[in-house]
């Protein structure tokens, strides 16, 4: 009876199978990386710096003459596993506080939404950059830090999804009832909320991506010898001119990655939200 | 209205000086020995001794934090580590070379990303939007790096017809700025113009589902009134602070695009403070970049409370 | 194709839906100068639809698979998108429901009643102004030269749906489609539309096409009616033929259905002395906001009382603004009162819900108005009454599932229904559930807010005779929160009258009901629509003679 017009909008099969196959390619890819390589990623494949492609070395070799293309597939694992656990963190403490300050209300949420919002009012980068300035960049550190930046999103998001339904009758009627928290947050507010949570760990995880590879860019994320797909695409930056693909083959993993996590958010639910 | 700016600017104060005791305690309570970790791990114990009493270490936390503070309140940042020099004389240029960065790029992203939401908007459901949509939501999503390392090479090193290091100094000409802008500027404008013109079509999607506009359809308003005007007027608030948000977020960026082009900004200088644990100078650029970030955000939300200012209002009462 | 003097001819129209639906199943209808033609039935019945597509406007996931509708002999379904906009609001306008979604929160009122007719370069600016405080000032609205300069929320409901007519007949349609338009309004608020509505349709030689689900508010103002059901129109014809002689049961049972006032046809229900063996309130005060000096900062109720019985109804009355939903809340436990105490069964009771004993909780059950939000729609019905029965009775097993059949059979679900999902059931049924859920507790008390005002009238009034039963077969004591006193008439033994958070009038539903004492009551039982012709007429009069009564009260004043 109401005049809102629904909003129309036919589910793009076709984005999310792709999105769906780009992301698998890469897990494979991690996968494999652990038991096969085209070459030992810290081998001297090369006497030639920044060698173009040739046979065997498909993607060529960079600054210190190692394979581009083992390199790459070696660091497909550490980027994305990096990525993986801070978004894993994130979310295990965003979901859980935002939910309890939901439900609970009074000092607990005044108190956390106040200290989120310090973290959200900060930018991230330069948070990273001051704890790694601190603390010294190693894998580690990154991942805390990054699930620490992104847990205050997180908690935002799952404190609304939690706010709505709190107020919603049937989680009255629930509670007049007398039901303790354990049924309120798993019986009743959970099937609700498992949809949207992990649409948004899809996205969030895509920020994480693009946090840890640029402070690997800048030359303070994960430290020589290994390297994720930010620290190569730093390291190769001075061979533009006789091996590119060096350099644009990482940054290009990471925004093939990062492009289909947005699709694959973005044909799930509508549009995605932003605090990249 | 005038209670809420004075609200929002006393809680923005408030904000700062925690931001402030964070930076602190990050930059001297955190990494342990600060003498220590200033000379490496070769010092001499004389060495990290007599850095430790030039430093004032010795002194109680709560002092040192009271007189950083009182410093900065007064443009005094603290002498460098590794420079010996003021940190304020480092600052100066730096903050205008980024500044100018930044202050392009918004130039162009903002006007250039609001009118590309709306032609979108105009247009929804249709070809147009639907091939802008996806080629948007693939640039927001590319890493500033891949933008800037692509140019760099089409432009720097095959075409050849702008420098792949962007080198300003005091005395350059106009020409010399804008040929040194050129690259990094439009690497930024590319992202933040996609973020920006996404969510702007995705603010005006929504207010596109409300009732009121299909009144106005069924009042024979045409489409593009519809979008410009019945949508517009009540996403000029969202609209300011998904604005600031991304100028905002523009931080990242020029750490990103500064790297590349060794752009000479605050960013660069902070990169560099960073890795050498030139510790007072991360401290300034931290707190110039957070109150930088705080301050956008808190203009957005009075630009959105001035928009919309009776968003909490109530309705009266039917009269018998 | 158009006979002449029909401004509206639809000729064997049927839309479909995505899914596959003919929400319109080959309609056909006319509409002449001068002419209402109502559109009633249930929701879901298409008319709103149909209405619509009388602008030659289709919702997303519609589309017209067969049919012409002309609109002074155009076919508005093959016009371009320039010629439909210069149709609309020019020769056909239209009147929504909600006035409060309807305009435009940002743009102020009369630029946008007047924005049609400047986009059609039909009235210069002043001249549109002009226009637009003419009808202002014929719809009786409060300081017409200045009020349009107001932004939509600076009005009530009442009045916006008075700026909603004024923007119709701006530039004097040949046709206004009117869908529900009084709906969202009080029933005292809407006597007062109602006749402004029905004044400039007859003034203006207006036809006029008015969707409604209340048959006994069409009967005011319609010269013909059209009764649908499922896309089809099930009867079509003048409005005395179809209330004195309808051929369909299906209208047979709209009328049985419709609000009318029994005080004066006979039967009500017996009332004894007020019980306390029930639920008991004293003093009730309570509100929202911040506390300053022990009052909250917004008052909703001040110094309630009400008592219900074991076996008793009492009905509390209000329309919105009179705390009815806060003492609902209040006497559930979920809203704490400022002052004031509750007994239950002459013990006293805890105010939150949080401070009273499993027991108690189990006694006092709430059913709510919106039955979609009140059932988790993850959770099978098998789910939501094994929950209950397992929390306060500990049952589960074979012993649930009985228990279970038999709730349903109580409520007149079949026990199959276990397995479904909210989703999957109507919304008469979902009231059911949710009466089977508090029923599950084994309560004493069952406090029900609003629990048919989302439901169409054939709905609600099984779900009325459900209580009914409740009341009689178990012994409940009932208290029954509505709008409209017509709903409770036939149950309720005693009723209270709550208006601003007071109470004006409590008694047997008889006394109050035949002889209202107040003037607030009076003008309520007044305001009940009734299926009579000249009912509007005498409604309106009584308004207007007890609005300077009802003026006095300090926060009945018109916003200035």
């Amino acid at each position: 009876m109401t005049a809102m017009l629904s909003r129309q909008r036919p589910r793009p099969r076709a984005t999310l199978v792709l999105s769906i196959a780009v992301l698998a390619f890469f897990v494979l890819i991690g996968c494999m990386s652990l038991i096969w390589l085209p070459q030992d990623p810290t081998d001297f494949v090369s006497t030639d710096p920044f060698a173009p492609p040739s046979a065997g070395i498909w993607l060529g070799t960079d600054q210190l003459g190692r394979d581009v293309l083992s390199r790459l597939m070696d660091g497909t694992r550490i980027t994305l596993l990096m990525a993986f656990a801070a978004t894993l963190l994130a979310h295990l403490i965003g979901d859980t506080l935002g939910l309890l300050a939901a439900l609970r209300g009074g000092l607990l949420d005044a108190v956390l939404s106040r200290i989120v919002d310090v973290i959200l009012s900060l930018p991230k980068i330069i948070v990273g950059l001051v704890v790694v300035a601190a603390l010294g960049a190693s894998i580690p550190v990154l991942v805390v830090v990054a699930a620490f930046v992104y847990a205050a999103g997180v908690f935002r998001i799952s404190r609304a999804l939690g706010a709505d339904l709190v107020r919603l009758d049937y989680m009255q009627i629930a509670r007049s009832r007398g039901e303790g928290l354990g049924w309120l947050l798993f019986g009743e507010m959970l099937p609700h909320v498992v949809r949207p949570l992990a649409t948004d760990f899809a996205l969030r995880m895509s920020f994480a991506i693009l946090f840890m590879s640029s402070l690997s860019f800048v030359g303070l994320g994960v430290q020589p010898p290994m390297a994720d797909w930010g620290g190569m695409a730093k390291e190769n930056l001075e061979g533009l001119s006789t091996n590119p693909l060096a350099a644009i083959a990482p940054a290009a993993a990471i925004a093939l990655v990062s492009i289909a996590l947005n699709l694959l958010v973005d044909a799930l639910d509508g549009e995605a939200g932003s605090g990249r | 209205m005038t209670r809420f700016i004075l609200w929002r600017l006393a809680a923005t104060a408030l904000l700062l000086l925690v931001v402030s005791l964070l930076v602190f305690w990050a930059c001297e309570i955190l990494p342990g020995d600060v003498a220590q970790v200033a000379l490496g791990q070769f010092a001499t114990p004389e060495n990290v001794k007599a850095l430790r009493i030039e430093m004032g270490l010795d002194r109680p936390a709560a002092e040192r934090y009271l007189g950083w503070l009182m410093g900065v309140l007064q443009g005094d940042w603290g002498r460098s580590l590794v420079s010996k020099s003021p940190v304020s004389s480092l600052l100066s240029e730096r903050v205008a070379n980024t500044a100018l960065l930044a202050g392009a790029t918004t130039l162009i992203a903002v006007p250039l990303a609001l009118t590309l939401g709306l032609v979108m908007a105009v247009w929804r459901g249709r070809a147009l939007d639907r091939g802008m949509s996806v080629a948007i939501l693939a640039l927001s999503a590319t890493p500033e790096f891949l933008l800037a390392t692509l140019a760099v090479l089409l432009f720097a090193v095959k075409l050849g017809w702008l420098p792949a290091v962007a080198y300003l100094s005091a005395g350059s000409s106009l020409p010399q700025t804008v040929r040194a802008l050129l690259l990094p500027t439009a690497s930024l404008v590319i992202v933040v113009t996609a973020q920006i013109a996404r969510m702007t079509r995705a603010i005006i999607g929504n207010i596109l589902t409300q009732s009121y506009i299909e009144m106005a359809v069924l009042k024979g308003v045409p489409s593009r009134r519809l979008v410009m005007r019945h949508a517009l007027v009540n996403a000029v608030g969202p609209l300011a602070n998904v604005v600031a948000l991304n100028v905002a977020y523009l931080v990242s960026g020029i750490v990103v695009v500064e790297t590349v082009f060794a752009y000479p900004g605050l960013a660069r200088l902070m990169i560099d403070a960073v890795q050498s644990r030139d510790l007072p100078v991360v401290q300034a650029c931290a707190m110039i970049f957070c109150a930088t970030y705080v301050l956008l955000i808190l203009l957005a939300d009075i630009f959105a409370r001035i928009a919309d200012p009776h968003s909490a209002a109530q309705r009266p009462a039917d009269a018998i | 194709m158009t006979a002449p003097g029909k401004v509206l001819a639809v000729e064997d129209l049927t839309i479909v839906s995505n899914a596959g639906t003919r929400v319109v199943d080959g309609v056909s209808l006319r509409v002449a100068r001068g002419e209402v033609l109502a559109l009633i039935g249930a929701s879901g019945s298409g008319k709103t639809t149909l209405a619509l597509a009388a602008l030659g406007h289709l919702r997303p996931g519609l589309a017209r698979q067969a049919g012409t509708v002309r609109l002074d002999g155009a076919d508005v379904f093959a016009m371009t998108a320039q010629q439909l906009n210069d149709l609309r609001g020019r020769k056909v306008a239209y009147v929504a429901q909600s006035a409060a979604a309807a305009f435009n929160p940002r743009l102020r009122l009369t630029d946008q009643v007047i924005e049609s007719a400047l986009l059609h370069g039909a009235q210069s600016e002043s001249a549109a102004r002009l226009r637009a405080t003419d009808l202002f000032r014929y719809l009786a609205l409060p300081n017409p030269e200045t009020i349009g300069r107001r932004f939509p929320y600076q009005v009530s409901g009442g009045q916006l749906q008075r700026f909603m007519i004024a923007m119709g007949l701006q530039e004097e349609p040949l046709l206004l489609v009117c869908d529900e338009p009084t709906s969202a309004l009080d029933v005292t608020t809407q006597v007062e539309v109602m006749r402004l509505l029905k004044n400039a349709i007859a003034d203006n030689d207006t036809a006029a096409l008015f969707v409604s689900h209340d048959l006994a508010v069409v009967a005011q103002i319609a010269t013909r009616i059209a009764v649908m059901r499922a896309g089809r129109i099930v009867e079509c014809g003048p409005t005395a033929e179809i209330i004195a002689a309808p051929r369909e049961d299906y209208t047979r049972a709209l009328i049985a259905a419709c609000g009318h006032l029994p005080g004066r046809d006979g039967a009500l229900v017996p009332a004894a002395a007020p019980h306390t063996d029930g639920l008991e309130a004293r003093s009730i005060v309570a509100g929202y906001g911040r506390a300053e000096g022990g009052q909250p900062a917004v008052l909703s109720l001040r110094d309630v009382d009400l008592a219900v019985g074991r076996g008793e109804i009492v009905a509390v009355i209000g329309e919105s603004g009179s705390g009815k939903s806060t003492l609902a809340r209040v006497l559930a436990g979920l809203h704490a009162p400022a002052s004031g105490t509750l007994r239950l069964a002459g013990a006293p009771l805890a105010a939150l819900d949080r401070d009273r004993s499993k027991a108690e909780r189990r006694r006092i059950q709430l059913v709510v108005q919106m039955a979609d939000t009140a059932l988790n729609p993850r959770h099978s019905l098998r789910r939501i009454l094994g929950r209950t029965l397992k929390f306060f009775h500990g049952l589960t097993g074979a012993q649930a599932e009985a228990r279970m059949a038999d709730l349903l059979a109580r409520v007149s679900l079949p026990a199959e229904y276990l397995d479904r999902y909210p989703t999957q059931i109507s919304g008469g049924e979902k009231q059911r559930v949710n009466l089977a859920r508090a029923l599950a507790a084994e309560p004493e008390v069952l406090i029900c807010d609003e629990i048919t005002s989302a439901l169409d009238t054939i709905v609600a009034q099984s779900i009325i005779a459900l209580v009914k039963g409740l009341r009689d077969e178990l012994g409940l004591a009932v208290i029954f929160i509505s709008h409209d006193l017509a709903t409770v008439a036939d149950i309720a033994n005693r009723v209270t009258v709550l208006r601003h958070g007071r109470v004006v009038e409590a008694g047997p539903t008889a006394a109050v009901l035949t002889a209202p004492q107040n003037p607030y009551t009076k003008l309520l039982t007044a305001s009940v629509p009734e299926l009579r012709v000249g009912w509007l007429e005498d409604a309106a009069a009584t308004r207007d003679d007890l609005s300077a009564a009802l003026r006095q009260g300090p926060s009945e004043a018109v916003p200035a």
